[in-house]
């Protein structure tokens, strides 16, 4: 535990010095808080000319933040692993005293860590929204929404650490990364679709599947388990690329 | 302390080291030396735990490199070729964390006695983006030093130095070395003669040569040569000293001195002097050439050229 502690806490500070990561941060808040004011501001119209018949509940900025996740979690991810490559520092961490799965982990916790903080700065949205709307929003919902958001970003963020581990170039690391949450958010869902009542496999393993399900408050342990599979997978995957490294 | 047997190997179809064997003790430096793409960085990889022999074994301290990589880590200090810094880190905050990593109880205090002792202490609170070259090769120094390892792996210690720091970092080598076991790697052959007890010579990832700096000297075929000078013209002698049996290969030197090698177990040198005297002439000098560990090292390397010719 000590070992992937004070690899994360190196990553989080780098976080705090890296206009990438600033950048992002202040896309995502800036993006989630205007779209949060306009609708506000809409639902506050009469319904006639907003098109809202009801108030704007606590998931309203979470679809939108998970959208911005896709494109915000490679920008975050691609260097962890592919600049210790590039920069000769992997050959002092692989003949440090630690374990493979010990890096890796820590990598994904320290970049984890960082999005939390995003998150929880964007809960000024539902505890505005709290005093805005009559009697309050729906806490069970608001729980539920950011439970799914935290759920994502860590898998997200666990496949991006594996494949950035697989690069040397960060910008590789970075469409990489990108195309497959893509692959899994939406492409992966298609089937099922098309099938019509079959290809249940591949709506199971559709990332936005379950998503939504927690959006509308459904919190389901298969949901939950999907996710932290998916984390598993990627920080086991991130391990074995580790691994496969030390062997070439 | 360092221990190999048969140690190979392969990058894909082309093969790094083959059959390294040698043996590192307590107390002891003991110098890899090569061309590139030699071997060195492979074999001092292996043993520094960063990445498996295909063949063969070795161990550290007790440990095998494979099967006990934490443990062995644990008890080494490695200066890659490459030094491996975090730019974004001060200096004191880089050494702070490879403290961490290495659960050094009093860390900030250790990092504080190893900045004294490669004398960066004036810059530990510096970013390692703005310094020098020859400052990062002490902070990376200063990593391996950090944890004071029982054995030390050094991949081109000297590399970038300016010549005051080469001095500083030789003489700190040394220092390590009487009580703990050195294993570096270097292109400088006077550097591995000043400061090796040991030398391995390795070439195409094999170990052509093992012996002690002054032995591998002694060790290379017809090594006996002598430079004789007199005053006057020594063209005249040239022939004269030529046909004393046992003299090989004569020529004169640019400083109009006469050298020629001689089998070893037959002296030539008194009938040489001689033969200057009784033809009249004044002896200056007559001084036997040692050859430098350069020189050895290209004989070996070229005899191993010739072998695999003949084969």
């Amino acid at each position: 535990m000590r070992n992937i502690w004070t690899i994360a806490r190196r990553e989080i500070r780098l976080y705090f010095a890296s206009p990438v990561a600033y950048i992002v941060g202040l896309l995502i808040l800036l993006i989630s808080g205007i779209y949060f004011v306009l609708v506000v501001f809409l639902a506050g119209q009469s319904a006639y000319t907003s098109g809202y018949t009801s108030a704007p509940g606590p998931d309203l900025v979470i679809g939108l933040m998970v959208f911005l996740f896709l494109f915000a979690v490679p920008a975050l991810s691609m260097r962890l692993m592919a600049d210790e490559h590039r920069n000769g520092t992997l050959e002092l961490l692989l003949t440090a005293p630690i374990h493979e799965w010990e890096l890796i982990i820590g990598k994904w916790l320290g970049s984890f860590l960082f999005v939390l903080i995003i998150i929880a700065i964007t809960l000024i949205y539902p505890l505005a929204l709290n005093r805005l709307v009559t009697p309050g929003i729906d806490q069970g919902l608001m729980l539920a929404n950011y439970l799914a958001i935290i759920l994502v970003a860590g898998a997200f963020l666990a496949i991006g650490t594996a494949i950035s581990s697989f690069f040397n170039n960060q910008f590789a690391a970075f469409f990489a990364t990108l195309v497959i949450l893509f692959f899994l958010w939406i492409v992966i869902g298609w089937p099922s679709v098309v099938m019509q009542g079959g290809g249940s496999i591949f709506d199971y393993l559709s990332m936005s599947r379950h998503f939504s399900s927690m959006q509308s408050g459904v919190v389901a342990l298969s949901d939950i388990v999907y996710y932290l599979s998916l984390t598993a997978l990627g920080l086991f995957l991130g391990t074995v690329a580790v691994e496969v490294r030390r062997w070439k | 302390m360092i221990r190999t047997t048969g140690l190979t190997k392969d990058y894909g179809p082309r093969r790094a080291i083959e059959n390294v064997a040698f043996e590192a003790n307590q107390g002891e430096v003991v110098g890899f030396l090569g061309p590139n793409g030699a071997g060195k960085t492979t074999t001092m990889r292996i043993l520094a735990g960063y990445m498996p022999p295909t063949y063969g074994t070795a161990q550290v301290a007790g440990f095998d490199v494979v099967e006990e990589s934490i443990e062995v880590r644990r008890r080494i200090g490695y200066l890659p070729e490459t030094v491996p810094l975090y730019p974004d880190m001060t200096v004191f905050d880089y050494l702070k964390f490879m403290a961490d990593l290495r659960h050094l109880p009093n860390g900030d205090e250790m990092v504080e006695n190893v900045l004294e002792l490669v004398q960066m202490d004036q810059r530990a609170d510096g970013y390692i983006a703005n310094l020098s070259k020859g400052m990062r090769q002490r902070v990376g120094l200063a990593q391996a030093l950090l944890h004071k390892p029982e054995v030390l792996i050094l991949d081109e210690p000297t590399i970038g130095l300016d010549p005051a720091q080469v001095v500083e970092v030789r003489n700190l080598i040394r220092e390590i070395g009487k009580e703990r076991t050195v294993l570096l790697s270097t292109h400088i052959l006077s550097e591995a003669q000043q400061l090796c007890d040991r030398v391995l010579i390795i070439n195409k990832g094999r170990i052509v040569a093992e012996d002690t700096p002054e032995n591998l000297q002694a060790r290379l075929v017809g090594a006996e040569r002598s430079i004789v000078r007199i005053k006057g013209d020594s063209e005249e002698l040239k022939s004269q000293i030529a046909d004393i049996k046992g003299v090989q290969d004569i020529k004169m030197r640019p400083d109009g001195s006469l050298e020629f090698q001689f089998a070893p177990g037959i002296d030539v040198r008194p009938e040489v002097a001689r033969t200057i005297i009784n033809s009249g002439h004044d002896l200056l000098e007559l001084s036997p050439v040692g050859l430098s560990l350069e020189e050895i090292f290209l004989e070996l390397t070229r005899d191993e050229k010739t072998t695999k010719k003949e084969r």
